[in-house]
């Protein structure tokens, strides 16, 4: 029961992290039809950007600052390089961004170098906020689901409850008619890559001093967060928390529980090959679920372009 | 004598209902068509011309009614199979391959007509059953001299000749264009309707047109739609005289005309 | 369906302008006989074993590059996950060189045809699913498909090897007319003779009606509905084309370097191939060619001079999809058109005005970046680091600013040529006293 508990909680941090970074591309996908391959890149330049602060003004400042940075790094992509790209149709785009991906990786890596930095928690987060059945549980740990859940909060507001939110709403929906009535379309745009990039810098942010800030960061995270998008359905920010939620607690529970194929086949009945290694099945016998966690979404999402090409809670085919 | 039961028409539509949503936008349409004859179809904006065109060709399935092409039920079937069985359409804004030359447009025309299918050990440059009839098809549309252009550098009435080209140059019986004269001159537009006489000499046509002089001149019978249904349906002098015609749509254009 | 009515018009009078089918004509076969002979020449102008290992890679790479633009430039499909056909024909070519009593029996040239199989046989099964859609969704499950390969290839070690991937000898098929294949320079003719057959293979795939209809659906779908063909088959037997070939790429790249690991699966070298497809030039059947070779130039050369020569690559890839869509390929046919009309002397001059001045600007940017990554990555008292063959201090100012105005004067005086070089391109491409 507290091993479940604390797969709950692991689970929630990863799901939420997730989110964060899934909401931003999805809202960016959504109002623009562009697929922001470089979604992760922008979450790699938080963590660095918010290092970089922290060397000098410590790790608060670096939250505070490094967010509207990435945000703003994000708005001038838009407005001076994915807007020219954007005449010559979705594929283009989609290539920009995966250039835009590779650029600023060797950009990271040519500023900071390859190594892992030492970005770090902050001293004053690094005690152990409670433990279950003796697992401890890092403060750190808490005050992300904290800020994650903070974000959200406010996203939520400000989608449901200002005017700019009804904009961005009605956007979605129907980016022509919302042009139509007269609002400046590329400034909404530009706002809504900025917010999105920022929203994944913030991940980043948090992210960086437990998931380590190194220049792979981001290719480690970027697949997973298109598949969160794909199988919550293209569009839908429930879509996006209810998938990210589900790929974290899927993924933690699958690599603590170490489920083993070897106990599934011997109770079927099957009878283990000796000696394991000269079995032409040994990869399947061998299979447990911490190797496939990692391959999980990847299923899911496979599963679900097959069966629900719209995804969980889409609405709008690609 | 009893009457022998003739050929199916060529199109009849039964009871066709079309919504979007809340939206119905299609009626209730009943509409038969015979082989050889020239249809037009007629009606304000908005009154669903498109999506009937649309539910025709294959773009949308119906909400509810059937769809007869030759008796064969085609409701709901893609594009490519009902082309398959013998239909075949234009666009209201033009729509051809505007990168390949204007000689590969209307040769991709003829591949599946021809029988070529996805093959991929033909060579269609050797094929002189491709060649030569995309030669006729381009003097019929006499846009021989532009045939190693890309098609988007063609001029508007050039381009709108080239989709009629490509819509009958596979050899479809029921012709379907959608305001073939669409935004052209006086002069563009005779040349196109002596083109479309042309080429559909002996098979069925059905078209969208705002022009009512290509509509007089043209059309065996007209179909009025308002709303989404039809309100009339026949020959061009029944269909102008008929008063409920005249107060929906026609009125102002006749006072025009004349 | 009745046949296209020809019968009431009277047979028009034949114009001289009528087609006959086009007949091999010397014009058309002499860029692949030169190519061919090309290739045979090249061992003996670059003799060195690096050299020969090179043209190796270029070959293999050329073919995977074409089979992607089947993909992307024939049929609009973007695929991020192409390499996993070219991996399990590899891999599975390294089983084969591994099972001694088969490999035995088989001459080694025809080893790629396996890969192929193979690969065509992955296709088979994710176009199945993957190719209903063109565009965004198609690049989506092409990426979830590519990574779940590329990530069960650490879990089926029977077949992918695991970490250390499969290795195997190329050395124990059957010899082939007393060739055991120990010698570099007998792989490159292998390599050579495949590159020249797929390369001709894929040029008349995009000639058949199944390439031409790839290119309709690419740039009209809907349309090409409704001449009769299903958009989704004609993608799917694109899609299927292209995996053939990039499992002979596989195999080839199986005989060359007798190992093939997870890296050949994974999303870095499908990433890989679009770039490389996407510098030489989409539009154009020997774009990819071009890219492949100058992309393995700048990973073989260029990677020795610099450090940072991926960081150029990228800010080129990025300045060729935002000012240069058409790629090298692009670029170099846009001269076909003054060429033609002998116009274009016209560019002479306003070329070397921009041009010169832009590669200063280029050499100065690069320069000034090489200086900056030495000043902060370089060990601790290493001030000395040597630039277009001038040894001098990364630390001392006088270079850095050298390299900033050179920059800076380049680009505004590339600018500043723009206008005219763009009216000079203009007048260019007009026949003369013709509309613009």
């Amino acid at each position: 029961m507290d091993l479940i508990l604390v797969n709950l909680i692991d689970g929630l941090v990863t799901g939420l992290l997730l989110f964060m970074l899934s909401a931003g591309l999805t809202l960016i996908f959504s109002m623009m039809g562009v697929l922001n391959f470089a979604h992760a890149s922008f979450y790699m330049l938080g963590a660095y950007f918010a290092y970089q602060v922290s060397v000098y003004l410590g790790f608060w400042m670096g939250l505070l600052i490094a967010p509207p940075a990435v945000g703003l790094v994000g708005a001038m992509i838009e407005r001076y390089g994915l807007r020219r790209v954007h005449q010559y149709g979705h594929v283009p785009e989609l290539i920009f961004t995966f250039g835009l991906a590779l650029l600023i990786e060797e950009a990271v890596q040519f500023i900071w170098g390859k190594d892992q930095i030492a970005y770090n928690i902050p001293e004053v987060l690094q005690f152990t906020a409670f433990s279950i059945a003796g697992n401890s549980i890092p403060a750190y740990k808490v005050f992300m689901i904290f800020i994650s859940v903070a974000i959200f909060l406010a996203l939520l507001f400000v989608l449901t409850r200002t005017r700019v939110g009804m904009i961005i709403q009605a956007a979605l929906s129907y980016p022509r008619t919302v042009e139509a009535l007269g609002h400046n379309v590329p400034l909404i745009f530009m706002g809504v890559f900025g917010v999105g990039t920022g929203l994944a810098g913030v991940a980043g942010v948090i992210a960086g001093p437990v998931l380590s800030t190194f220049p792979g960061m981001a290719v480690v995270l970027g697949s997973i967060v298109f598949v969160t998008i794909v199988i919550g359905g293209l569009g839908s920010l429930w879509g996006a928390l209810v998938a990210s939620l589900l790929i974290g607690w899927i993924t933690t529970f699958a690599k603590s529980y170490n489920l083993r194929m070897e106990d599934l086949l011997t109770g079927i009945g099957f009878s283990r090959p000796e000696p394991i290694w000269d079995s032409a099945w040994a990869d399947l016998w061998t299979l447990t679920s911490p190797q496939i966690a990692d391959i999980l979404p990847y299923l899911l999402m496979i599963l679900i372009l097959a069966f629900r090409p719209y995804g969980l809670f889409g609405k709008r085919d690609v | 004598m009893t009457a022998t039961p003739g050929p199916p028409p060529a199109l009849e539509i039964a009871g066709l209902k079309k919504s979007f949503g809340k939206a119905e936008i299609i009626r209730g349409v009943d509409l038969s068509i015979g082989a050889g004859e020239r249809h037009a179809v007629i009606g304000p904006n908005g009154a669903g011309k498109s999506t009937l065109f649309n539910l025709i060709t294959g773009r949308f399935p119906p909400s509810s009614g059937a769809i007869r092409l030759h008796g064969h039920d085609i409701s709901g079937k893609a594009p490519f199979e009902i082309n398959r069985m013998g239909l075949s359409r234009s666009f209201q804004i033009t729509n051809i391959f505007p990168r390949m030359t204007v000689f590969e447009n209307v040769r991709c025309s003829l591949l599946w007509a021809q029988g070529y299918r996805y093959s991929f050990w033909h060579m269609v440059n050797r094929s002189r059953d491709l060649n030569e009839g995309a030669e006729d098809i381009l003097e019929q549309i006499n846009l021989t001299e532009r045939r190693d252009l890309p098609a988007g550098v063609l001029s508007y009435a050039e381009q709108r000749a080239l989709e009629i080209g490509i819509t009958i140059a596979g050899g479809a019986n029921v012709i379907m264009l959608d305001e073939p004269t669409a935004g052209m001159s006086h002069s563009e537009t005779d040349y196109i309707v002596n083109l479309i006489e042309k080429v559909t000499e002996n098979k069925t046509l059905v078209m969208v047109e705002h022009d009512m002089g290509v509509v007089f001149g043209l059309a065996d019978r007209i179909s009025v739609l308002v709303y989404g249904e039809i309100i009339a349906t026949g020959r061009p002098e029944e269909v102008r005289s008929n008063p409920k015609v005249q107060e929906a749509y026609l009125g102002a254009a006749l006072e025009a005309e004349h | 369906m009745t046949e296209p009515d020809q019968k009431h018009t009277p047979p028009p009078a034949r114009t001289p302008v009528r087609a006959r089918p086009a007949p091999v004509t010397l014009a058309n076969a002499l860029p692949w006989i030169l190519g061919g002979l090309f290739l045979l020449a090249m061992p003996f102008i670059f003799q060195s074993n690096s050299a020969i290992t090179i043209m190796n890679q270029m070959a293999i790479t050329i073919i995977f590059a074409l089979s992607y633009n089947m993909l992307l430039g024939q049929g609009g499909m973007l695929s991020f996950g192409h390499a996993v056909y070219m991996g399990v024909g590899g891999f599975l070519c390294v089983h084969i060189m591994n099972w001694g009593d088969v490999f035995a029996l088989m001459p080694l040239p025809v080893l790629p045809v396996f890969g192929g199989v193979f690969g065509m046989g992955l296709a088979l099964i994710v176009g199945s699913f993957s190719t209903r859609k063109a565009g965004t969704i198609f690049a989506m499950i092409s990426l979830g498909v590519g990574e779940l390969i590329a990530a069960c290839s650490v879990i089926i070690v029977a077949f992918f090897g695991g970490e250390e991937g499969i290795s195997g000898d190329r050395t124990y098929g059957l010899p082939f007319f007393g060739v055991e294949f120990l010698h570099q320079i007998e792989v490159y003719y292998l390599t050579a003779f495949w590159l020249m057959l797929s390369a001709l293979l894929m040029f008349l795939f995009s000639r058949t009606p199944i390439g031409r209809m790839a290119n309709a659906v690419r740039d009209n779908p809907e349309r090409a509905e409704f001449l009769g063909y299903s958009a989704r088959w004609v993608r799917f037997y694109s899609f299927v084309a292209a995996g053939f070939f990039a499992g002979i790429a596989g195999g080839l790249f199986a005989i060359n370097y007798e190992i093939l690991t997870e890296e050949n699966l994974n999303l870095a070298t499908s990433g890989q191939i679009l770039l490389v497809t996407f510098l030489g030039g989409v539009g154009f059947f020997f774009g990819p060619i071009l890219g492949a070779i100058l992309f393995t130039l700048l990973q073989t050369v260029l990677s020795l001079q610099t450090e940072i020569w991926q960081l150029y690559v990228g800010v080129l890839f990025l300045a060729t999809v935002m000012y240069f869509p058409g790629g090298l390929a692009g670029v170099l046919m846009m001269h076909a058109l003054p060429l033609r009309l002998g116009r274009a002397g016209l560019l002479v001059g306003p070329y070397i005005r921009t041009l010169v001045p832009a590669v200063v600007c280029a050499l100065g940017a690069a320069s000034a970046m090489e200086i900056l990554f030495h000043l902060r990555h370089a060990a601790l008292g290493e001030s000395e680091m040597t630039l277009f063959w001038i040894t001098f201090d990364s630390h001392a100012p006088l270079p850095l600013a050298i390299a900033a105005v050179a920059a800076v004067a380049g680009f505004w005086l590339a600018r500043r040529s723009a206008p005219a070089m763009a009216e000079a391109w203009h007048k260019a491409s007009t026949p003369h006293g013709g509309a613009a």
